[in-house]
């Protein structure tokens, strides 16, 4: 993959997103949404349920259309193509294969369509069965599989085609933990071999952590920040970012030259960027925050948690409502009561406007 | 319970639900416990098929191989002339008419239904629900006064003739009543809401998103109707054909008053042979033969259904 984050070259823009409003009676589902999503790149929408994320796609499929705004393919106006003629695959939130046709028959549907001859379907189907670990199945009615294994047939139906991009509407919602971090790998593996452009969506942070080259957040119908995982964990640009990615600490109050001037705690440390005066949030997130004497904070160690590699420790800040989390590396010798201060290195942490 | 159960009458079309695997029943069967309360709750729903269905079919099972007597009645000796009577060319014709009659009716109900009942099903639920109603509202008003009203409208100097030659499309009244097609329209108007319920349930139970993902697949809108839509409703159309073939294959109102009262159905000749020849036995024999008809008919849906089984997939 060329998605290498230095790489000086400006990727092409596969799908250009313009303005997309789309509203249900008195729900705004989507909001002047604009994004650029590129060719070949793994791009996640994450966001609360409700938050537009299936509107979104089902305008890229075609299934609806927006009140406003425009949406590119290659450069050509994809709206203006019914959806049976874009070359665009929807993984459905709810599988929906065809509950009379066998898991064969579902994945080779799509490519009966091209008109493909017989002999080319069948082989492309047992590759693709193969490729997803269905070939016993091949010939089970959908309702004699596990949730898993549909869900493979969903996956398999829709890349089957070789699409120009891929949708996938929350498509390990329905698994459980282990048959889901296989699975987050088996798509990882499977976008860098068959080079097809990936939006999934999802409302599970973590997933999209790992999978998404670049993540969109969208909060209630609009587009909060786009960004690659790591940028939008250490550097979320809005309230609502850092309050919805991780773990953060968040303290209110407003810029000044060195930080943020937050009432009845103090200046904190923070690297600038903001006006002094402007109502802003300070984030840092519970690694960045060091035990011990003399830091910028004082509190009491209300609770410790371990948890194998880290722990984490709650502590009690007098005028600071919910009380600030600290990770630190293996186990600690903290105990709860226990008088600590606390302190980060301004580089550490974010200065977001309100 | 789905739609569809509430719609169908208790024991009645075995045919929606013969598909299934048999883990829903299994279910059932422990819910109701101990075989006395089983007794308890199927008691009373096999007494009365017992005594108003299966005593009185065995009785004309029965008639069937005696004698009429000179004057009406039975005469208890055995043979197999009323057997041999129904393929008298005379009478063989009306079934076969009859059944045509039937065939067509069913025919032209489904391509009148399957569209309304699509559309009822995609409406909203406020609408659907009036549109059910406006379905059923012939319901409630007495089926002979309904079929009269043809009579009415239909009649030399009736509504359709003079509102056609008021405009003036036509000098002359038309005939349009004592004709098989007459017999159709009365039918298809009578029965049209029973094909229309059942395809109603099954297209209301289809989920949307099969329809989207055949599309996404790149079908067509047609390719679509018939790979996943036809197919996946197809428990519903045979509902539906059954329930409006099997009455109107019966029916002797209709032929009677909108047919001109000739024996032109099966049903009229049955009701004849009762009523007028007195002759018992031969109208057994030709009910036997239309209840042969039915019964191939519903081995054919049973076994159609299970083909097309398969509950997945449809919203429940
Ligand atoms: N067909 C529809 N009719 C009415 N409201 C809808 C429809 N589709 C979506 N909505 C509303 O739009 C909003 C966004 O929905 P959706 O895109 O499904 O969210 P998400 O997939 O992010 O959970 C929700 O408030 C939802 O109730
Ligand atoms: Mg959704």
């Amino acid at each position: 993959m060329s998605a290498v984050p230095e790489a000086p070259a400006v990727p092409r823009t596969l799908v250009g997103i313009e303005g997309v409003s789309r509203r249900f009676g008195d729900v705004v589902a989507l909001d002047e949404v604009s994004l650029d999503i590129r060719q070949g790149e793994f791009f996640a929408l994450l966001g609360p349920s409700g938050c537009g994320k299936t509107t979104l796609l089902r305008i890229l499929a075609g299934f609806e259309a927006p009140d406003s705004g425009a949406v590119t393919l290659d450069g050509a106006d994809l709206l203006a193509r019914p959806a049976h003629r874009r070359p665009v695959n929807l993984m459905f939130q709810s599988y929906a294969l065809f509950p009379h046709m066998s898991v064969a028959k579902n994945v080779a549907y799509g490519l009966e369509r091209e008109g493909l001859p017989r002999g080319e379907v069948s082989s492309r189907v047992a590759e693709v069965l193969a490729t997803v670990g269905l070939t016993e199945q091949a010939g089970r009615r959908p309702h004699q599989l596990s949730g898993g294994q549909r869900q493979r047939v969903a996956l398999a139906r829709a890349i089957v085609k070789r699409p120009r991009l891929l949708l996938l509407d929350e498509p390990l919602s329905a698994l459980d933990k282990k048959v889901r971090a296989e699975m987050q790998l088996e798509l990882k593996r499977l976008q860098h071999e068959v080079g097809i452009t990936f939006v999934v969506v999802t409302h599970d942070q973590e997933e999209a952590m790992s999978l998404a080259d670049r993540i969109a957040v969208l909060q209630a119908g609009r587009v909060e920040q786009v960004d690659a995982p790591v940028r939008l964990y250490e550097r979320p640009g809005t309230p609502f970012v850092a309050g919805f990615i991780g773990a953060n600490n968040l303290f209110e109050g407003t810029a000044v030259g060195e930080g943020l001037s937050a009432p009845g705690l103090g200046t904190l440390p923070a690297q600038g960027g903001l006006a002094a005066g402007t109502p802003a949030l300070l984030g840092v997130r519970p690694e960045s925050i060091r035990l011990g004497a003399g830091g910028v904070l004082s509190g009491v160690v209300a609770d410790v948690s371990f948890y194998g590699g880290v722990s984490h420790i709650a502590v009690r800040v007098p005028g600071h409502e919910r009380p600030v989390l600290v990770a630190t590396q293996g186990p600690t010798r903290v105990t709860a009561g226990a008088e600590v201060g606390l302190g980060w290195s301004a580089s550490d942490a974010v200065l977001i406007a309100r | 319970m789905t739609a569809k159960h509430d719609l169908a009458p208790p024991g009645a079309a075995p045919g929606p639900t013969a598909g299934r695997p048999p883990r829903r029943s299994s279910r059932r069967s422990r819910a109701l416990g101990t075989a006395g309360a089983r007794l308890a709750f199927l008691g009373p729903g096999l007494g009365y098929l017992f005594v108003l269905l299966l005593v009185p079919l065995a009785l004309v099972l029965s008639y069937t191989v005696f004698r009429r007597g000179r004057f009406g009645g039975v005469v208890y000796e055995a043979t197999s002339e009323n057997f041999t009577r129904l393929f008298d060319p005379l009478y063989f014709h009306i079934v076969l008419g009859s059944i045509k009659i039937a065939a067509l009716t069913t025919l032209v109900a489904l391509l009148l239904g399957y569209p309304t009942a699509y559309a009822i099903a995609r409406l909203p639920r406020k609408w659907k629900t009036i549109a059910l109603v406006a379905v059923v509202l012939p319901f409630w008003t007495n089926f002979l006064i309904r079929v009269y009203a043809w009579v009415i409208m239909l009649s030399g100097p009736g509504l359709v003739n003079e509102a056609l030659t008021g405009i003036g499309i036509i000098d002359k009244p038309l005939e349009l009543l004592y004709n098989q097609g007459t017999i159709v329209t009365g039918l298809l108007y009578s029965y049209l809401p029973l094909m229309i319920l059942p395809l109603y349930a099954a297209i209301e139970r289809l989920d949307p998103q099969l329809g989207e993902a055949s599309a996404n697949l790149g079908a067509r809108p047609a390719r679509t109707f018939l790979s996943v839509t036809l197919p996946l409703t197809m428990p519903g159309i045979l509902t539906g054909c059954v329930f409006v073939f099997v009455p109107s294959l019966g029916n002797f109102v209709i032929p009677e008053i909108l047919g001109g009262g000739r024996s032109i159905m099966v049903g009229n000749l049955i009701r004849d042979q009762f009523l007028k020849a007195r002759d018992y036995p031969f109208g057994s024999a030709l009910a036997l033969a239309v209840i042969a008809v039915l019964i191939v008919l519903l081995f054919l849906q049973a076994w159609a259904s299970r083909v097309y089984g398969g509950t997945e997939g449809r919203r429940g």
